[in-house]
């Protein structure tokens, strides 16, 4: 038996969403942006929004998103994405509109954006990588960063009387009456990808029947910026991302 | 037969912004031009034309929401003043790099700082020599009275169309404030998605079956792929001063001396050039009405036919130094400013001028 009696299309068991497009990824091996991108990717095509998408690109490590998702995009100034997006929503009305946001990006210089574009309730997808470091400017201390993590910019440590606490934002987000949709998801086995999936496909559905803004958290790694191997990185992730930013839904109206 | 208002010049921008068929606006109330958004608000625009206006939560995602809608091909714009616009900066500077079409309207106040709510023309560095960060430049029309800020609503967004570059229309207090007599511009549909379309291909329509994806951005890493955007910027702003120098020339061709003057100063110019015309005094007023691209050759050519210029401006003298550099040291270029929100009188510029140069 040769390979091409088995590369067969009744054979086929997965194959790439061709919404990815063939660009070499910038990401760093072991790094969650591959993950959820290809996510994002697979749902927008199965639920053949193509045609219909715009998305926003922030900056950050996640700035050249539009080069691996094959839909119309916008790069936004760094934390303005859902200003943008609001926009776009608001003069394209039936058009599925999101943004990719990093945690500097959407939870320090964006706050404000990004508080209330979900407060007035834009009819959006805002998808949101927690990995608690500036990964694209060389692992500086982020919003989120917890607290005694070390960060170039916090060396000894996250120390909460100079630094001030980790941003729980999706919790903040959650009080807010205009999302319809908080959860915090994470991508590290197979059973958490499955469901940050579905949390895409509903944040997506939750937009085309303007239900409100919808917030999906991703919990991720930055193993170079954490100077770890992506299982340790995985490791860490578990034992203490996952008790400061647990895992499940904030809110789902 | 014509319709004339009376009514204020930031009344004047809004309902010229629906007439010409704009999408969108997007605005954060500050003094001297919250009345645009508030007569927008009051007209509710979404109910007849459809165009959206939203009060965002600062003129920080005002502009970014601008430059969210411009990136779709629409006809969208915000207003503020000096401060406001201050604010402005980034998005404007991210939309002159993305090479997209826009209009932003500066109702200027006084500065440095929280300043004053009463009018200036202390913005003019800031408009016409950059602002944001990087090489690139803004189509700048002034306006001198209630029926140009009606008209140079649409004028402003077709400059930019036409050079995917944002414009602004630089006013200040005065203009903004005051009440005169306009004939506001015929009704003018908005254009539909298709036509947004065929307009502007490069839009975040949606990306269309066989067609590659639209990408608005203004990022390059690699040195020569930003070397090759500026060149490309610079070929454009080259072309746009070629062609879209606009000003307006008052005696100026007997003229022994001539007035140069903006917005609302003009206007004072001519009633003090009208005082020294009256004392046989040959003055003329040349009035830029495109701030960016300057009328430099216009006033390098007057240069060789008059015996100086008094340049007038609502700052500390920031126009003068274009006049100057046009003039190139032929004849000598004087200049009084009055700042702070104060405004020259007509009898306080004739005095000026004779002092000068009499």
């Amino acid at each position: 038996m040769n390979t091409s009696d088995i590369i067969r299309p009744e054979n086929k068991v997965y194959g790439k969403t061709k919404l990815l497009t063939e660009n070499r990824m910038h990401y760093c091996p072991g790094c969650s942006h591959g993950v959820v991108h290809k996510l994002i990717a697979e749902v927008i095509e199965e639920m053949g929004l193509q045609e219909k998408t715009v998305a926003i690109a922030p900056v950050g490590c996640a700035v050249f998103a539009y080069n691996y998702i094959d839909v119309d995009w916008q790069e936004a100034a760094h934390g303005r994405a859902p200003a943008l997006a609001s926009a776009v929503k608001r003069l394209l009305p039936e058009r599925n509109v999101f943004t990719y946001q990093g945690d500097g990006d959407l939870a320090a210089i964006g706050t404000a954006e990004t508080i209330h574009a979900c407060n007035r309730g834009e009819n959006i997808a805002i998808f949101f990588i927690n990995n608690a470091i500036y990964g694209m400017t060389g692992g500086q201390m982020a919003p989120t960063t917890l607290e005694g993590m070390k960060t170039a910019t916090c060396p000894a440590g996250r120390n909460v009387e100079l630094n001030g606490y980790p941003l729980k934002i999706s919790d903040m987000l959650a009080l807010l009456d205009g999302t319809c949709y908080v959860t915090r998801q994470s991508v590290e086995k197979l059973a958490a990808v499955v469901k940050t999936k579905k949390a895409i496909r509903k944040a997506f559905e939750n937009s085309a029947a303007k239900k409100g803004t919808s917030v999906v958290e991703i919990v991720s790694t930055c193993n170079t910026g954490w100077g770890l191997s992506p299982h340790k990185s995985n490791l860490w992730m578990k034992e203490n991302m996952f008790a400061k930013y647990p895992l499940g839904d904030l809110k789902n109206v | 037969m014509e319709e004339i208002k009376l009514m204020k010049g930031n009344e004047a921008i809004a309902h010229a912004a629906i007439r010409c068929g704009t999408d969108g606006y997007f605005g954060y109330p500050i003094t001297p031009q919250s009345e645009i958004m508030e007569t927008l608000m009051d007209l509710a625009p979404w109910n007849t034309t459809g165009m959206v206006v939203l009060q965002a939560e600062s003129e920080v995602a005002a502009i970014n929401m601008v430059y969210g809608g411009a990136g779709c091909g629409k006809k969208v714009m915000t207003s503020s003043s000096s401060p406001g616009i201050s604010l402005k900066q980034e998005g404007i500077s991210y939309i002159a790099g993305a090479e997209l079409p826009c209009l932003i309207v500066n109702v200027q106040r006084g500065g440095p700082g929280l300043g004053t709510i009463q009018p200036s023309q202390a913005d003019y560095f800031q408009t016409v020599k950059g602002g944001g960060h990087g090489d690139y430049r803004l189509i700048t029309l002034s306006p001198a009275t209630v029926q140009e800020m009606a008209d140079f609503v649409d004028l402003a967004f077709e400059l930019a169309f036409k050079y995917n570059n944002p414009a602004m229309i630089l006013a200040d207090g005065i203009v903004g404030q005051m009440m005169e007599k306009v004939v506001l511009p015929p009704f003018k549909p908005r254009r539909t998605d298709e036509e947004v379309r065929r307009q502007c291909p490069w839009g975040t329509m949606g990306k269309l079956p066989n067609e590659k994806r639209h990408i608005i951005t203004s990022l390059a890493l690699e040195a020569d792929v930003m070397e090759a955007t500026n060149h490309r910027l610079q070929t454009k702003y080259a072309k746009i001063e070629e062609n879209e120098v606009r000003f307006e020339a008052t005696n100026c061709e007997d003229a022994d001396y001539i007035f140069v003057a903006f917005g609302s100063t003009a206007r004072l110019c001519a009633s003090a050039m009208e005082l020294a015309r009256e004392q046989g005094i040959k003055v003329g007023v040349l009035r830029p009405i495109t701030l960016w691209p300057f009328p430099t050759k216009e006033i390098a050519r007057l240069a060789k036919q008059v015996k100086g210029f008094l340049t007038v401006e609502l700052s500390a003298g920031q126009m003068v130094e274009d006049v100057r550099l046009a003039v190139n040291g032929v004849v000598p270029v004087e200049f009084h400013g009055r700042m702070g929100g104060n405004v020259p009188s007509a009898e306080e510029i004739f005095e000026k001028f004779k002092e000068k140069f009499l």
